[in-house]
């Protein structure tokens, strides 16, 4: 009889404590499983909104430009850039952006705010920016006027309509003047948005910075976000060391700061379920080697190999396990796919802030194969952890004494 | 032909100052074909003696020569494969193993001796036959009564063919007439194959159906008697 056999008859040996031990595991798995499933359901939504909310999920600058944030360190895109980019796997979207400081005024008033030179249609795809004009209208390609972020616009008295003059150092110490009429004012859910300052056609912004066709950032978008670091590096050699290409994390640390505290939170718990399953099977396995302490005496007695006896108990110990898994993996995986297209929508109170932000308020969850791989290597990880108790019993018990008990 | 020489045999316990001579010094020998039996009181030795002569247990000096092997010089991980192809063992009860039938507790031996599987097949239905088991091959020990458990065991012990059979104490937990129906079975197969079983007991009905008895009294052989 093989020995992968033998276990499995052992494991029926008491039917109700090996199931009783088994739905624990599968509790376990389903727990953990739906957990992760939410949390990263959760995440991906989180980076999702981030990303389309300014800064894309990779962006494209000239070498010196992250740490400078000069108007000298901008590059002009060329004819194939953006087909370069756009023919990437994994890409949707590129669209440029020109981006700098300069000084808004309107007589009375002066302050120092950021000019973003957009491209009217592809930014609304991705940032619906249109969507937080509050009075006015949005810009149209090849606009004259500006769109004014609202705590500015109330600071400087500014109006729909009125005139605003922006002076700034443009490209290589140039000096840059212009006039510029107010098409539209726009109101973010969040106070550092509306702080940050006027938008203008790319095509006016490069005028105004005297740098013509040239550009400071390409904001990229991607279909699924778990292959970003490979398609940064496709754009990377594709582009060359001209260009430096950065993803979202790179550019905002601190959201991926804030997921891993939150994986690390929920890691802590899932922790906890498992390790009292872990004892939950060690139990099991106690009991069914203490009851099996003379047969085993009898095994080796009449000839049978120790290590032959601890490759049955590793079975025994792996099918719990392995069970374990598979029931609930067979639970949950419906139940997960389901929610992945029916995701849950939040409580009212929750809702609002959600909202007011433009975000679905929905909890959401995620198929990604970690949600499944991490429960794998932890069950497997326990299983083996249990397993050293058969291993040194068996290593260690004394054939004569057991014979004799 | 000597199948088992024994020379000046000694195992004594330290216990709690007091030392312990379950074997005192015993030299004893087997033939090829003998049915003896171990008697004496409880506490005379008779198990100690068995295990050692089994390669269980190590003696505190002397020597067991088995065909030609001394086993009390074979290191534990020799003494195991030297069990498995040479001795045969019947234990008191709990003998089998409960999650296989009849059959696969039989055929356990063979595999792991690694014989081919018709070979295998042969002999356990052959042995199964003879101990009167031919019809339940397929039961697990726990649908089958003592006796019937005791002469599985009987089948097994004889089915890696070794050079002798140990039992001790095979009838203790049986009833007269299943004590009775083991031992002509074992009887039987000791004529039928030629091989020796040595078992211990202190029922004279077993004792009765022994052609040579050895009675042991504090560790020493104080009488060893053939009968007819
Ligand atoms: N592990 C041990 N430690 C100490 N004394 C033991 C041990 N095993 C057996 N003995 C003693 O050895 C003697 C012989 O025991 P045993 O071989 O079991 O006799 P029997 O089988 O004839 O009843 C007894 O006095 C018993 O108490």
């Amino acid at each position: 009889m093989k020995t992968y056999k033998m276990a499995w008859r052992n494991l029926w040996r008491n039917k109700r404590r090996t199931l009783i031990t088994v739905a624990a595991v599968v509790f376990a798995v389903f727990l953990s499983t739906f957990m992760s499933s939410m949390q990263e359901g959760t995440y991906s939504k989180m980076i999702e909104n981030t990303v389309s909310f300014y800064s894309g999920y990779i962006q494209v600058h000239h070498p010196g430009y992250w740490a400078s944030r000069s108007i000298n360190d901008v590059y002009a895109p060329g004819p194939e850039f953006f087909k370069k980019i756009d023919e990437t796997p994994n890409v949707t979207l590129s669209f440029p952006r020109l981006e700098s400081f300069t000084l808004l005024s309107t007589g009375e008033n002066t302050k120092a705010a950021a000019l973003i030179g957009i491209d009217p249609v592809k930014e609304n795809k991705v940032t619906r920016l249109s969507q937080w004009v509050e009075a006015g209208k949005y810009l149209e390609p090849g606009d004259d006027g500006l769109l004014v972020a609202k705590n500015i616009a109330k600071q400087m008295s500014l109006n729909v309509g009125d005139t605003m003059v922006l002076l700034s150092t443009g490209y290589h110490g140039s000096t840059s003047a212009a006039l510029f009429p107010i098409k539209g004012i726009l109101n973010f859910p969040s106070p550092q948005m509306n702080n940050i300052g006027v938008y203008a056609d790319i095509t006016k912004a490069g005028e105004f910075f005297s740098t013509g066709d040239m550009i400071t950032s390409t904001v990229i978008m991607v279909d699924d976000y778990t292959k970003l670091n490979h398609t940064k590096q496709d754009i990377g050699k594709k582009l060359g060391n001209d260009y430096s290409v950065m993803t979202w994390d790179e550019m905002q640390p601190e959201i991926m700061q804030m997921i891993e505290q939150d994986r690390a939170g929920a890691v802590i718990m899932k922790a906890i379920i498992y390790i009292v399953i872990g004892f939950g099977i060690l139990g099991t396995i106690i009991m069914m080697m203490s009851e099996r302490r003379k047969e085993l005496a009898i095994m080796v007695a009449v000839g049978m190999k120790r290590g032959k006896i601890i490759k049955t108990l590793f079975f025994e110990t792996l099918y719990i396990g392995f069970l374990g898994i598979v029931l609930g993996f067979l639970l949950s995986t419906p139940i997960m796919l389901w929610l992945v297209q029916h995701p849950i929508p939040l409580p009212d109170s929750m809702a609002e802030v959600y909202e007011k932000f433009g975000f679905e308020a929905k909890l959401f969850f995620s198929l990604h194969y970690p949600v499944f791989m991490n429960q794998i290597w932890t069950v497997f990880a326990i299983t083996i952890g249990v397993f050293l108790y058969p291993l040194v019993t068996v290593a260690r018990f004394k054939l004569i004494q057991t014979l004799r008990s | 032909m000597k199948v088992i020489d024994i020379k000046d045999l000694y195992k004594i316990y330290e216990d709690n100052e007091a030392e312990v001579h379950a074997v005192d010094g015993i030299s004893l020998s087997f033939n090829e074909g003998e049915f003896a039996a171990i008697v004496g009181p409880s506490g005379s030795g008779k198990t100690t003696l068995l295990n050692i002569l089994g390669g269980l247990d190590k003696p505190t000096s002397g020597e067991i020569t088995i065909g030609n092997v001394k086993i009390n010089e074979l290191p534990p991980s020799k003494l195991i494969d030297f069990r498995l192809h040479n001795i045969g063992f019947v234990f008191q009860a709990y003998n089998l193993i409960p999650v296989l039938t009849a059959k696969e507790n039989v055929e356990f031996i063979m595999d792991l001796q690694g014989r081919p599987k018709a070979e295998k097949e042969k002999r356990t239905r052959e042995l199964l036959e003879q101990v009167g088991l031919g019809d339940r091959l397929n039961s697990r020990p726990n649908r089958l009564s003592g006796g019937q458990q005791q002469r599985v065991a009987v089948a097994r012990a004889l089915a890696s063919r070794p050079k002798f059979v140990l039992a001790d104490e095979p009838t203790a937990n049986l009833d007269s007439k299943s004590t009775e129906n083991l031992l002509d079975i074992m009887e039987k197969l000791n004529r039928e194959e030629n091989i020796t079983f040595i078992f211990s007991t202190h029922d004279p009905r077993v004792v009765k159906k022994a052609r040579r008895v050895i009675t042991i009294e504090d560790g020493k052989v104080i009488k060893d008697e053939a009968i007819r």
